[in-house]
C-alpha cells in the first residue's frame, strides 16, 4: 500500500453534529413526558431515571461491547477484525463519556419522591420494612453500588487506555512486538470483561427486582452488549464504505465474516434468554416465577413474542443465507433491526420491574414505551456524536499492523466477484 | 501425428506455484466459459472456490430441509410420547407444554442437518472413490504440500485439446499436462 492514509471523510463530522442535535432533542422529549405525564405510582423523576436506565445500559453496551470485540479480534486475528479495529477503538474511547453519564444513576439512589425510587433497595425506609432487603443491604446499598461502578469503569478505562495507546504506537513504529503485546493482554482482559459485565448487569438491571435472581442474567446482558456493538460496527462500515478513502476497501468477504458473527450472537442471545426462561418456567418457584408472570401476561406477552420473532427468528433465518451475509446493504438492514430490538429487549427487562407490587397482569403504559425509546434514541445520538468525533482522530485502518498489506491484497483478490 | 492417436484423456491439468497465480488463472478459465473445472490446493482458498463456482451446490438446501425434517420429527416424537402415548403430569403443567419440547426439537434439527450434510456431501461428491484419474497427473502429490492445480475436464463442452492446452499455458503455469484415465 503506497501512501494511503485512510483519513476519515469530513461527512463523519457532519453526521456527528446532526446526531447530537437529534439526541439532545429526544432526551429532552423523554424528560418532558416523564415530568408532564407521570403514571400513578411513578413520579416524574423516577420515570425519567427508568427511561435513562434503558438508554444507559444500551449505550454502555456499545462502548464496553466494542472493548470485548477489540480484545477478541486481537486474540483471533483475521481480516474482519482488522477492518473494524479502528471503529472499535473509537467506540472504546467513549468509555470516559459513559462514566460521566453514570452520574444520573448515582443521583437516582438518593431521590425518593413520594417514597418511590428507581431501585427500591436504595430507599432506607423500604429496606427497613423488608427482611430480604435488610439481609442484602451489605451488598445492595447506595455507597457500595457507586464504588462498584467506579471499579467497573476503572477496569474498562485501563483496558481501553492501553489498547488505544499501543495501537497508536504500532501506527508510528510498526514494531511487530506490539501485536504480540496486545494479543497477550487481551486474554486476561476478556476475563476481566466477563467478570465486570456480570456484576454490572446484576447491579444496574437485576437489582431492579431485588427479590429475584437469575445466574444467567449477566450473560444475557453481555451477549446483548456484544450483539449491539457488532451491529453498530456493521452499520459504521457501510457508512464509511460509501465514500473515499474507504470506498471498495470493505470487501464482501469481511461482511460475510461479520455476518457469521452476527448470526452467532443472535443465536447466543436466544440460547441464553431461552435458558433463563426454561429453567424458571419449569422450576415454577415462588421467588423466581414472578419475573415471568409480570412479563408474559397481558400486553407484555406480545412484546416477548416480538422478541422471539424479530430478535431471533427473522434475523436468524435471513442470516442463514450466504448471499445476505455478503451483501453490505442487506446486512446493514439486519444490523439496524438488531439495534432496535436490543432496545425493545431492554425495555422488556426493565419496564415491568416497576409494577412488582400489583397482582393483576402488568399493563403496558404508553409513558414507558415513549420515554424509554426516546431516551434510548437520545442518549444514542449523544453517544454517536462523541463516537464520530473519536473516529475522525485516527486513520481508519491500523497502518502499523504487520498483517495490513497481506489482508488488503487478499481482499482485493476476492473483490473481483 | 502421434497426438491424434492419443487415447481420450480425463482432462488437462495446469500446475501453479502460488495461490495468487492459481486464483487469477481460475478466474480467466471461468471467464473463458469453461465450467467443468476443478482446482486442488494444500489448504482451503475461499477465493479459489469462488472463482470456479463450487459454491453453487445443492447441499445447503438439502441441509436446510434435513434440519427442518429433524426438528419436526423431534417435536412430533415428544408430542406423541408425552401427550398421546404416555401422558405424564409434570409439576401440574399441561401435557402439551411446548417450552420443554424446545431443547430436544433443537437437537433433533441439528442432528437432521448434520447427518444430511455428511451423507449429502458424500452423495454429491461421489466419495468414497478408490480410483480417480487426477492422481495420474505428475507431481499431483504436491497438491497436499505446496503446489496448486487447476484442471479442465475433457467432458467440458468447450474442451478442445490443442486449444485448451494452449490457453492454459498462456496463464503462466509451471507445466500443463494431460491427465490419463
Amino acid at each position: 500500500m503506497d501512501a494511503k492514509t485512510y483519513t476519515a471523510p469530513p461527512s463523519i463530522g457532519r453526521y456527528g453534529s446532526r446526531a447530537l442535535v437529534f439526541g439532545v432533542a429526544a432526551l429532552a422529549l423523554a424528560a418532558a413526558v416523564s415530568f408532564l405525564f407521570p403514571q400513578e405510582h411513578i413520579p416524574g423523576p423516577v420515570q425519567f431515571f427508568r427511561a435513562y436506565l434503558v438508554a444507559y445500559i444500551f449505550c454502555t453496551g456499545l462502548g464496553v461491547g466494542s472493548l470485548a470485540w477489540l480484545m477478541l479480534q486481537h486474540m483471533t486475528g483475521g481480516g474482519w477484525g482488522l477492518v473494524i479495529r479502528r471503529p472499535l477503538e473509537a467506540a472504546t474511547r467513549t468509555i470516559p463519556l459513559l462514566a460521566l453519564l453514570f452520574i444520573p444513576l448515582a443521583v437516582s439512589l438518593f431521590v425518593h419522591p413520594g417514597g418511590e425510587s428507581l431501585y427500591e433497595w436504595s430507599d432506607a425506609a423500604k429496606v427497613a420494612g423488608d427482611e430480604a432487603l435488610r439481609h442484602k443491604s451489605a451488598y445492595l446499598n447506595p455507597v457500595f453500588f457507586i464504588v462498584r461502578a467506579v471499579i467497573y469503569f476503572a477496569v474498562w478505562g485501563v483496558m481501553m487506555y492501553f489498547m488505544n495507546k499501543w495501537s497508536a504506537e504500532q501506527d508510528k513504529t510498526g514494531d511487530p512486538r506490539i501485536r504480540r503485546l496486545m494479543q497477550d493482554a487481551s486474554a486476561p482482559g476478556l476475563l476481566l470483561f466477563g467478570l465486570t459485565v456480570t456484576f454490572a448487569a446484576m447491579d444496574w438491571g437485576m437489582s431492579l427486582e431485588p427479590h429475584w435472581f437469575s445466574t444467567i442474567y449477566g450473560l444475557i446482558i453481555m451477549v446483548g452488549w456484544g450483539l449491539s456493538a457488532l451491529a453498530l460496527m456493521i452499520i459504521v462500515l457501510t457508512v464509511l464504505g460509501a465514500e473515499e478513502p474507504m470506498e471498495g476497501v470493505y470487501a464482501p468477504l469481511y461482511f460475510h465474516d461479520l455476518g457469521k458473527l452476527l448470526l452467532a450472537m443472535v443465536m447466543l442471545f436466544a440460547y441464553f434468554s431461552f435458558s433463563q426462561f426454561l429453567i424458571i418456567w419449569s422450576g415454577n418457584l415462588p421467588e423466581e416465577i414472578p419475573y415471568y408472570l409480570r412479563r408474559l401476561r397481558g400486553w407484555w406477552q406480545y412484546v416477548g413474542l416480538s422478541l422471539i420473532l424479530f430478535h431471533f427468528a427473522l434475523p436468524f433465518a435471513m442470516l442463514l443465507s450466504r448471499g445476505v451475509k455478503r451483501h453490505a446493504r442487506a446486512l446493514r438492514n439486519i444490523a439496524i433491526l438488531m439495534l432496535l430490538m436490543r432496545v425493545v429487549d431492554l425495555i422488556f427487562i426493565i419496564a415491568p420491574a416497576a409494577y412488582q407490587d400489583t397482582a393483576e397482569p402488568t399493563g403496558i403504559h404508553w409513558q414507558d414505551l415513549l420515554t424509554m425509546s426516546a431516551a434510548a434514541a437520545g442518549l444514542f445520538g449523544i453517544w454517536l456524536w462523541y463516537f464520530f468525533g473519536q473516529l475522525t482522530k485516527r486513520p481508519l485502518m491500523p497502518l502499523g499492523a504487520p498483517e495490513l498489506e497481506k489482508t488488503m491484497e487478499a481482499a482485493a483478490a476476492s473483490a473481483h466477484h | 501425428m502421434r497426438k491424434q492417436t492419443r487415447p481420450p484423456t480425463y482432462g488437462l491439468i495446469a500446475e501453479f506455484e502460488s495461490p495468487g497465480d492459481v486464483i487469477a488463472a481460475a478466474e480467466r478459465v471461468h471467464e473463458e466459459g469453461y465450467r467443468r473445472v476443478d482446482a486442488y490446493s494444500p489448504y482451503p482458498i475461499e477465493a479459489l472456490s469462488e472463482a470456479i463456482g463450487v459454491h453453487h451446490s445443492r447441499l445447503p438446501l438439502m441441509v436446510l430441509i434435513g434440519g427442518i425434517i429433524g426438528g419436526l420429527a423431534g417435536y412430533l416424537m415428544q408430542y406423541y410420547l408425552l401427550v398421546i402415548n404416555y401422558p405424564l403430569n409434570v409439576g401440574g403443567k399441561p401435557f402439551h407444554s411446548w417450552p420443554q419440547f424446545v431443547p430436544i426439537t433443537f437437537e433433533c434439527a441439528v442432528l437432521g442437518a448434520a447427518l444430511t450434510a455428511v451423507f449429502g456431501m458424500l452423495a454429491l461428491n461421489g466419495l468414497p472413490e478408490p480410483y480417480h484419474p487426477v492422481f495420474n497427473a505428475p507431481n499431483f502429490a504436491l497438491a497436499s504440500r505446496d503446489r496448486f492445480f487447476l484442471l479442465i475436464m475433457s467432458t467440458d463442452p468447450k474442451f478442445e485439446r490443442e486449444q485448451t492446452a494452449g490457453f492454459l499455458k498462456s496463464l503462466g503455469p509451471r507445466e500443463v499436462t494431460d491427465v490419463e484415465y
